[in-house]
């Protein structure tokens, strides 16, 4: 089976600096990858250049079958992921209802799975209706998860996605990633809170300067413990 | 025109009105703001009743520009706040849908003030306004071309830090045409001079399909790299 991720000797240059300076690393469909390392590392611009947001400048850069060096191929493999990233992209006079609409609809969601994703984070109550330029942090958070979970993507690209979100929040984020993999969605995250992050995912991949410098394999991650919540990948039946 | 094309131009153009109508800098900044360049060109002009009369299009359009430079700057200052742009790119919509939209939003908001605009004139400086299908076609044409030209130079200053000082610098000399031909053919609508008015609407008209055509083919790339 072709690989969701496919990155050899993969570089792709910040201006004239190799960010990514030569990055090997196969990931199969399904998987749970954690990306860890310092800042500046690379993990940020790794997770960019899947999302089809960054041009890989030489290397074989393959992302769900889609070369990245083309970019009529990186925009197409866009509808396809979904990245939650240190900034929500979200339009703070929009309620959170309309923003989860928007960029759901814009990746292919109905109303269904826009409503669906609503209530998987909580935000079909009250809150739907609050502009997100009311939110607290956390909630904002909350609301751009939704976004990803309303995209039905086949790729997820988390980074740093417990930040700023309360226990509960955390909890729900674990279910959601675990409930996404379930539902044969590729993850992979990026994330500097190794206890709670390794725990999601089997694999875990180290980046330092630019480069994987260790890539190991763990036990199997811990099963959910709270009902499943319904998370879909566009072309599964789950 | 494809379909996905005008599905996402509609999204985008409905998400626009959404945060406009939601957040009113539409109704309650930029409207005020052109009533005000009208009261104060006839504050300037008030003792010269004729030459007011004269000047009358050429300051009504004035002011639509002015104003739509506003509406346009708002436009895409939304998308340069919290990774919206990012979002935007990533978010699979044809960056010619986007341009659609974007240009559909504020061709409405700008359509909106000029009605506004069209009723200060009659009663600040008392015109009468006569020949109601001309000054339709103008604002129309006009309007669409004001928008795509907007949106193009728009997203070409969104990503740099001099955005809101630059747009004007390269916008208003793009838009001389529109002004010009706007104008006459405002006058040959209120009968100040006597000009054929359609022969400048038909002007507008193909700057307008000018403009929009090549936003569908840019706004992509502008998007991506601007």
């Amino acid at each position: 089976m072709e690989p969701a991720v496919d990155l050899r000797a993969a570089v792709t240059l910040l201006g004239r600096f190799p960010a990514l300076a030569g990055v090997d690393l196969r990931v199969d469909a399904g998987e749970v990858v954690l990306l860890r390392g310092p800042n500046g590392a690379g993990k940020s611009t790794l997770l960019r250049t899947c999302a089809g947001l960054l041009a890989a400048s030489s290397g074989r850069a393959h992302v769900l079958g889609h070369n990245l060096a083309d970019g009529r191929e990186r925009r197409a493999v866009r509808r396809r992921v979904a990245l939650l990233g240190h900034a929500t992209g979200l339009y703070d006079d929009l309620t959170v209802a309309d923003n989860v609409a928007f960029w759901g609809r814009a990746g292919g969601a109905d109303d269904a799975d826009v409503a669906a994703a609503l209530a998987a984070l909580g935000l079909d109550g009250r809150l739907a209706s609050v502009a997100v330029a009311r939110l607290s942090a956390g909630q904002r958070r909350r609301t751009a998860l939704a976004c990803v979970v309303a995209r039905r993507a086949e790729l997820w690209l988390l980074d740093e996605p417990h930040a700023g979100l309360d226990a509960a929040g955390r909890d729900l984020l674990d279910h959601l990633v675990r409930d996404a993999a379930a539902a044969g969605a590729t993850v992979l995250l990026a994330s500097h809170e190794l206890d709670r992050a390794a725990a999601l995912a089997a694999r875990h991949v180290t980046i330092a300067g630019g480069v994987v410098v260790e890539d190991s394999r763990t036990a199997a991650p811990a099963p959910p413990t709270i009902q499943s919540l319904p998370v879909a990948v566009a072309g599964s039946s789950v | 025109m494809s379909v996905p094309l005008l599905a996402d131009s509609r999204l985008v153009a409905g998400k626009d009105l959404r945060l406009e109508w939601r957040s009113r800098v539409t109704t309650n900044q930029v409207a005020p703001f052109a009533i005000l360049v009208l009261v104060l060109f006839g504050f300037a002009l008030d003792a010269d009743a004729a030459l007011l009369d004269r000047a009358t299009a050429g300051l009504y359009w004035i002011a639509v520009l002015f104003s739509g430079l506003l509406a346009i700057q708002r436009s895409f200052a939304i998308e340069a706040v919290d990774g919206t742009r990012d979002a935007l790119r990533l978010s699979g919509l044809d960056p010619g849908g986007i341009f659609l939209g974007k240009s559909a939003a504020v061709a409405a908001q700008l359509l909106t003030l000029e009605v506004v605009l069209l009723g200060g004139v009659a009663i600040l400086y008392g015109t009468d306004l006569a020949g109601v299908g001309l000054l339709a076609a103008t604002c129309l044409a006009a309007t669409v071309g004001i928008a795509a030209v907007g949106c193009l130079y728009g997203a070409l200053a969104a990503g740099l830090r001099v955005r809101e000082t630059l747009l004007p610098l390269l916008l208003l000399p793009v838009l001389a045409p529109v002004l010009i031909a706007a104008t006459r053919a405002f006058e040959a609508a209120l009968g100040t001079v006597g000009v054929n008015g359609w022969a400048w609407v038909t002007l507008l008209a193909v700057f307008a399909t000018t403009y929009t055509a090549l936003g569908l083919a840019c706004f992509g790339s502008l998007l991506e790299d601007s």
